[in-house]
């Protein structure tokens, strides 16, 4: 029966050619282009470290003076280098960084290649075990390399093979501002998107290449990049920014249970006290503590462009399926006669149902898998765009199926109600009026 | 022209109708607001800098190594660019309009204010008036005498030595006319910091803020300090604008002549950085062009569609009413009125439709209300497309023949 409705299907199909490319290619252009930007705007709001970013939270304190204090102010969305100091060093999270980044020149020891300045991330010792870094050769740093400002580097994946091919390279030298570092570690495949822990050099994409402990990059002088917020009158001196009113880094604790978190945020609270009793912040406590997913949401990560276009397809999307409901819908009214004929000999409406059903039902999918096609095309197109994650536009297994889903009910939808809608005729009404 | 008749034939097919209806109402909604959003990205990439846009190279260095004794480099970097054919004014600078870095302060007119009355873009250098080349409307430049290194001033920052700091800064005119509607500003205070006040002797017409676009885009200020990064440099060299090209190529040739141990970062003309700062809006525009094209040939097409259906099932009755005595005219009129109808219906719910919208992503975007302009705008360009796509249909229509009514089925 069913292969009867689809010949039955195909034939009726193929007697208005254009008509049925027309509604095939609206529902595949709908498809294709709401795929497309969900598929961008899932990778864009997708958990850089999954399974591990809901212990990972970053802690936020006032440490400013009262000017533009009001009610509901957010604190500074980076740390000065006393707090930072302090909130590293007191340990009570199980672990701890603080970070922050620049640009170095990095001298390639072979004379062939030129000078070039490369992405440094300055942290500290627990960056590597608390992201859950993977590690190709070597390892990270320990704490007493970070006290001791010790010359010591982590390279990427892609800065070892464009420097040493590939090989193993732990132990090899690595000049940063004329000065050597020892390489210690080379990272396997790191490349958490978006860059939640480091978002002023770009949220998506922006991996570095060279990290050295924060100790060493201050001795040396290391160039600063980011943000620098400054209150006061000290000014914003980078050469001397242990010692002004800015805020400049980053700090992240891990925090595995509930209670831990209620403890750690009493501790920021009873910190801010302390530095308002003594004087130092003139502002009342005022601390944040926001996980992974909550920090990227607070600081807007997902470019509104992408929610924007996502908006976009899926009007486009509705009206695509409109038009197809209505073209069907007039194609199926057209056929009463042929189908009053087919009732009056016996066919039940379940048997019309189900024969108009095969028909919208073979446009539908094939405007679903039209739609998927225009999907992978419309995501190479994405990943020409200039924007910084275009790079990262690519299909996932989830968004496939979801694909599929929405071509399914997209074809259902389009299909189900102009069918329902043209079995309901009455035979013998048909019959007269021709 | 009787449109009762078309009403009582729509009404028996009041579900397609509907559909229709639906569809030009969310095209019509869709692509209001597309169109506007359209028009605010365009407005956004013809922002005016206030600088001499073609005239501006620029090159940003990093030094490989660290070195004591940056103002004096700068100083001979900039003697040397100076010195090329072609240059009229050379300077380091902090920061360029479209940039990458920028640097604000707050700013008050009376110390005792809790908070800032508004947040300016900073500018330091020596000679930033000639080599952007924006125009002092009010006052004067600053002299020789009143420029300062930056060095000197973060060691006074640092003693708290706060009355030597320079006292002089040039505002621009937007920033006057919101401190102080209506009056001169030349001599008038304003408050940066705790115990540092500055005196403005200068107006500039117009000049954006360093960096990227954000709120106030022209407030900005310069202050009369030299500057040099430590870890290297950007210059900004003003030329012809014919000159740019050789002027830049001479510019880093000397400069790696004068010093070879540092790293180009950047390099380009202005008119680049422009390019390159808009590529997201451009791409954006892009889009959204492509996304009014596709709605209005869908929706287009889907007329044609419903209206070669509606012709062919009224195949009989057109003959019919043929050999009453219609005219094709007559025949024709039908179809474009009953179009017409249609489309105004679907107008009428989408200007609703594209208000609510808008309300949305006045919401969610920050974006300004849509202005009534783009209602009728919407409306005659669905009322064209519906005439445009049903006219095929009609005229097929119209050449059905009377004779037609004496035949069966």
């Amino acid at each position: 029966m069913l292969s009867y409705y689809f010949s039955l299907a195909l034939h009726s199909l193929k007697r208005n050619r254009v008509l049925t490319a027309l509604m095939v290619l609206a529902i595949a252009l709908g498809i294709g282009a709401s795929m497309t930007t969900l598929t961008v705007l899932h990778v864009l709001s997708g958990d850089p470290l999954p399974g591990r970013s809901g212990s990972l939270y970053y802690p936020q304190i006032d440490p400013r003076d009262m000017n533009d204090y009001g009610p509901n102010v957010e604190p500074p969305d980076q740390l000065a280098w006393t707090d930072g100091m302090y909130l590293l060093k007191a340990k009570r999270a199980s672990r701890q960084a603080l970070m922050t980044e620049g640009m170095v020149p990095l001298q390639p020891t072979e004379s062939n290649v030129d000078p070039f300045q490369t992405s440094a991330l300055y942290t500290t010792a627990d960056f590597f075990p608390m992201f859950g870094v993977p590690f190709q050769f070597g390892q990270g740093w320990n704490a007493n390399e970070d006290e001791g400002k010790a010359r010591v580097a982590v390279i990427s994946a892609s800065l070892n093979d464009k420097l040493f091919g590939g090989g193993n390279s732990v132990g090899k030298e690595l000049r940063l501002q004329e000065t050597s570092f020892r390489i210690v570690g080379v990272l396997g495949d790191w490349h958490p998107n978006p860059h939640f822990y480091q978002l002023y050099m770009g949220s998506y994409a922006s991996d570095e290449d060279v990290y050295v402990p924060l100790s060493t990059s201050r001795d040396l002088k290391m160039e600063h990049d980011g943000s620098t917020d400054c209150w006061g009158n000290t000014g914003g001196d980078q050469d001397n920014l242990e010692r002004v009113n800015c805020t400049w880094l980053q700090f992240w604790v891990q925090l595995d249970k509930p209670a831990d978190v209620e403890a750690y945020k009493s501790f920021l609270t009873h910190y801010s006290q302390d530095q308002h009793a003594m004087g130092r912040f003139e502002r009342p406590p005022n601390v944040r503590l926001r996980n992974v997913m909550q920090w990227l949401d607070y600081q807007h990560v997902v470019p509104s462009d992408a929610r924007l276009q996502t908006w976009l397809s899926v009007g486009f999307l509705v009206v695509c399926l409109v038009n197809t409901v209505g073209l069907m819908l007039s194609k199926f009214m057209r056929r009463s006669a042929e189908l009053g004929v087919r009732r009056a000999l016996g066919a039940s409406q379940r048997a019309l149902f189900g024969q108009l059903l095969m028909e919208s039902g073979v446009i539908g999918l094939a405007g679903g898998t039209g739609g998927l096609l225009l999907a992978m095309l419309g995501l190479w197109l994405v990943r020409q765009q200039p924007a910084g994650y275009a790079s990262l536009a690519h299909m996932d297994v989830s968004m496939l199926l979801a694909t599929f889903t929405l071509a399914v009910l997209a074809s259902l939808l389009a299909g189900v109600l102009p069918a329902w809608r043209a079995c309901r005729i009455t035979p013998a009404l048909q019959l007269k009026a021709n | 022209m009787d449109i009762k008749p078309i009403l009582s034939t729509l009404r028996r097919h009041k579900f397609t109708a509907c559909l229709l209806i639906a569809q030009i109402a969310l095209t019509c909604a869709i692509v209001c607001n597309a169109i506007f959003l359209i028009g605010q990205r365009l407005e956004r990439m013809n922002m005016s800098t206030g600088v001499a846009e073609h005239e501006l190279v620029y090159v940003q260095l990093a030094n490989i190594d660290n070195r004591p004794d940056a103002m004096a480099r700068s100083a001979a970097d900039l003697a040397a660019l100076k010195e090329i054919a072609g240059v009229k004014s050379a300077m380091a600078t902090n920061q360029l309009p479209f940039g990458g870095s920028s640097s604000n302060m707050g700013i008050k007119t009376d110390p005792e204010q809790q908070n800032d009355e508004i947040n300016a873009s900073q500018y330091l250098g020596e000679d930033v008036i000639p080599t952007l080349g924006v125009q002092l409307v009010a006052g004067r430049d600053f002299r020789a005498d009143e420029y300062h290194d930056l060095a000197d001033v973060y060691a006074l920052l640092r003693k708290g030595d706060m009355n030597a700091l320079p006292k002089s800064v040039l505002i621009t005119q937007p920033m006057a006319e919101r401190l102080w509607p209506g009056q001169n500003p030349l001599g008038k205070q304003i408050y940066v910091a705790k115990n540092i006040s500055l005196t403005v002797i200068g107006v500039i017409r117009e000049l954006a803020r360093g960096g990227g676009i954000r709120e106030g885009e022209q407030y900005s200020a310069v202050n009369p300090i030299r500057y040099s990064a430590s870890g290297g440099a950007s210059y900004v060299i003003r030329c012809a604008q014919q000159d740019r090209e050789q002027v830049l190529k001479a510019a880093l040739a000397k400069l790696k002549g004068l010093d070879p141990n540092r790293i180009v970062l950047e390099k380009g003309t202005f008119d680049e950085l422009r390019h390159r700062y808009f590529r997201d809006d451009r791409a954006m525009a892009g889009i959204l062009v492509g996304v009014c094209l596709a709605l209005l040939i869908v929706t287009a097409l889907g007329i044609v569609g419903l209206a070669s259906f509606w012709v062919a099932q009224r195949n009989r009755s057109i003959g019919v009413r043929r050999a009453l005595g219609a005219t094709r005219y007559n025949i024709l009129n039908y179809f474009q009125t009953e179009n017409f109808l249609l489309t105004t219906m679907g107008i009428v719910l989408g200007m609703v439709l594209a208000y609510g919208i808008n309300l949305f992503l006045i919401v969610h975007y920050e974006l300004p209300r849509l202005p009534a302009v783009y209602f009728p705008v919407g409306a005659m360009l669905l009322w064209g497309l519906g005439q445009a796509a049903v006219l095929g249909p009609a005229l097929r229509a119209a050449a059905v023949p009377p004779v037609v009514a004496t035949r069966s089925v």
